[in-house]
């Protein structure tokens, strides 16, 4: 029956992402979009391309060059009952909007006893792969993490990204959505207008029984491809890919290390309070026990990142690091 | 001249001070004068031709795929020549990332600009010796520096002692866009507040990216210094000789002890944003072709070949100078090894640490695995 129907479309998670947007822009006239670039340039990295031309300047707004201007803006709008997507052309730039993130933002709901919401989304993009140096590839998603009122996600395809940007634009929590500038062009299944995918619902992308790789993001893709290599060498893993950094979805992680035994976390961020400090913390006290080897984590070293791609490559964890590290893990 | 408080607001001033028209005439202003002589004029030419050449051949080199990105300065030549000769060896400059012309001004190796956009080291010129500091990429950051920079000499007793060899001053660059931003007004503020020896150069290329300048300003930027507090001018950005003056008047007012100033070159980005960049996606190319009349190096062409100042061979002089210095810096890339995996971890602290010096041994032997792996 399935024969008659068209084969499963297929974009970019660039597209995904503007088709989220662009459903959402369509069904309800609070959500506006404001940003650096974003209307008459179509975004830094052209997520929101066609969108000033389709929903005018009220809606799409080139704003003056102030990232704090930017998220405290949207902060003001969503409060009277707008649902604002901010961007910031980099994740390294939140650092210029952490008062308005950090203590505003995530403590409004809060601090007015319920009685007000942020309804807003700030939309950033990290990581590595293109020799954007120091103050363009970090991956800082655990400092959101630690900020109770605020949600994080760090979808990895394109179907999760438009899944989880129109959850995001929906809920009334502030919630920041990070992209990653190796995704974008990345190509998979189309997902439809109807589609939606929880905040706070990690993924299991790849099924396996002898250990459980936990990754996030473009992370995703490299635990996976290792994944395929294990299984070469007849090492069955299964990946989490978490998708929602903050609430950790940490029941998923627990039920697969519940049958594997294993966990191997892999990410972009740099090692020491990363992500997967507290996914292992997490583990430890509930699987004591359960687990066949020790916990293991394999992340970017301690270190400033460099404009130079091919030392990036190195430093960030790469599939073979992951077949060697799961190798070692079920092995040992 | 005299540069005072209420500057940029009196009546009838003309609002552009330009003292080269695109012309190449000379022209007379009533606060800002040219002060050297045309030999000045030929060494500014080189140095427009030259600095100019390094950009093309940066640019070629990012399009064959050699550097990972170029800003380039096309269009802004005089504007940052004129600044940057007006600099005394005491003064000290902070860049943007498009500030290629006042770091050849500065005497920093144009090679070591490709270096960093190479991405085989983060600049490599000590700012020490050059008074040059490195490039600053997140927007308006550097103003902040300079204040404090600022505050600082005049801490040390460095201005206001009228000892030309020993007051000096500090410049900062920045864009149209960037005082946009909290941390360039912040710093304005406090420059006014203590008189602080800072020269805010802003090069008003009339975009940011794809937003132009009226999504930054109701009204032209040079008169927001009045606000904060001290003078602020607007000066025509593609006529080096007036650049020269009026960073030079408002460098020497801060050597005096006389606090900031705001200097709005009044220019064009010629060029794309970078060369990640397609600028034909948001503006008309009729804006291209009127500022291209305003070039900064054909006026001073004009001038010179019209008063008979230089003859033909001069100009081949210069040619073969610039072609000679591209040469030498597509090789000097070309021939740039690609760094030490391992000095990643130098300079995270200025001493490592224990936990870093381990997980350098654990990347070093992580690295050696997979030698003679293939
Ligand atoms: C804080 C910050 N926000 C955004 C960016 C991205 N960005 C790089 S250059 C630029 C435009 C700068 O415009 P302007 O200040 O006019 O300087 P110009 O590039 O025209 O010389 C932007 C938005 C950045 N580098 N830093
Ligand atoms: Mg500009």
């Amino acid at each position: 029956m399935s024969a008659t129907l068209a084969p499963p479309r297929t974009v970019t998670y660039r597209e995904a992402l503007r088709e989220g947007l662009f459903e959402e822009m369509e069904a309800d006239d609070r959500v506006i979009l404001l940003g650096e670039d974003v209307g008459r340039y179509g975004g830094a990295y052209a997520v929101s391309r066609g969108l000033l031309e389709r929903f005018g300047e009220h809606r799409v707004i080139d704003m003056p060059m102030s990232e704090a201007l930017i998220v405290g803006a949207a902060l003001g709008a969503a409060a009277v009952g707008a649902r604002p997507v901010a961007e910031i052309m980099y994740m390294d730039f939140v650092t210029l909007v952490m008062d308005q993130l950090v203590n505003q933002a995530a403590k409004l709901h809060y601090m007015f006893g319920g009685q007000l919401t942020a309804p807003m989304v700030v939309r950033v993009q990290q990581g590595i792969g293109r020799g954007a140096g120091s103050q363009h590839s970090q991956s800082l998603e655990a400092w959101f993490a630690h900020v109770p009122g605020l949600k994080v996600v760090a979808p990895s395809t394109p179907a999760d990204a438009k899944g989880l940007l129109k959850s995001a634009i929906r809920d009334d929590d502030p919630v920041l959505f990070i992209e990653h500038k190796g995704l974008y062009a990345r190509k998979g299944e189309a997902a439809g207008p109807t589609h939606t995918v929880p905040i706070g619902l990690a993924d299991v992308k790849r099924s396996g029984e002898d250990l459980t790789i936990v990754a996030w993001s473009n992370m995703v893709h490299t635990a996976l491809a290792a994944a395929e290599e294990l299984a070469r060498e007849g090492v069955s893993a299964e990946v989490v890919d978490l998708r929602t950094i903050a609430p950790l979805d940490m029941a998923t992680v627990l039920a697969s290390v519940g049958r594997t035994g294993r966990l191997l976390i892999v990410h972009e961020a740099v090692r020491t309070a990363g992500l997967g400090a507290e996914i292992a913390a997490e583990t430890a006290e509930r699987h004591h026990g359960q687990l066949r080897a020790p916990v293991r984590r394999l992340a970017t070293p301690d270190v400033v990142l460099p404009a130079n791609t091919t030392l990036e490559r190195e430093l960030v964890p790469d599939a073979d690091a992951v077949v060697a590290a799961a190798r070692d893990l079920v092995r040992s | 001249m005299s540069v005072t408080a209420s500057f940029g607001g009196r009546e009838g001033r003309p609002p552009l001070v330009q003292l080269l028209t695109p012309e190449g005439e000379r022209v007379e202003h009533p606060d800002f004068a040219f002060d050297l002589d045309d030999e000045a004029i030929k060494g500014f030419y080189r140095d427009l031709v030259l600095t100019r050449r390094v950009d093309f051949e940066a640019t070629a080199l990012q399009r064959q795929g050699e550097l990972g990105i170029w800003a380039s300065l096309l269009g802004q030549e005089a504007a940052q020549i004129g600044s940057g000769r007006a600099l005394s060896a005491q003064d000290y400059a902070f860049p943007t990332y498009r500030e290629h012309g006042v770091a050849w001004c500065r005497g920093v190796d144009p090679l070591q600009l490709i270096g960093l956009f190479r991405g085989v080291d983060q600049g490599g010129w000590d700012p020490r010796e050059s008074n040059f500091h490195l490039y600053t990429i997140v927007i308006g950051a550097q103003t902040l520096h300079a204040t404090g920079y600022a505050m600082g000499i005049q801490r040390d007793g460095l201005v206001g002692t009228g000892d030309p060899r020993r007051d000096a001053a500090t410049i900062v660059y920045f864009g149209d866009g960037a005082t946009s931003q909290g941390d360039v007004n912040e710093s304005f503020v406090f420059a006014s507040v203590y008189n602080a020896p800072v020269v805010f150069f802003c090069q008003n290329n009339q975009w940011a990216i794809s937003e132009p300048i009226e999504r930054q300003s109701r009204i032209p930027l040079y008169q927001r210094a009045l606000g904060f507090g001290f003078p602020g001018v607007r000066v025509d950005g593609n006529d080096v000789l007036a650049c020269y003056a009026v960073t030079k008047a408002a460098l020497q007012r801060a050597r005096e002890g006389s606090g900031p100033m705001l200097v709005e070159a009044f220019t064009y980005r010629m060029g794309a944003h970078t060369t990640s960049d397609d600028p034909t996606r948001y503006r008309l190319s009729e804006e291209l072709e009127h500022w291209k009349l305003k070039d900064p190096i054909e006026r001073v062409k004009a001038y010179l070949s019209r008063n008979g100042i230089v003859d033909a061979g001069f100009y081949a002089g210069v040619e073969a100078e610039a072609d000679e210095l591209a040469a030498r810096l597509r090789a000097g890339c070309l021939s740039m090894p690609d760094p030490d995996p391992l000095s990643i971890f130098d300079h995270v602290y200025v001493e490592t640490t224990p936990q870093l010096r381990q997980q350098r041994e654990d990347f070093a032997g992580y690295l050696a695995s997979f030698e003679g792996a293939h």
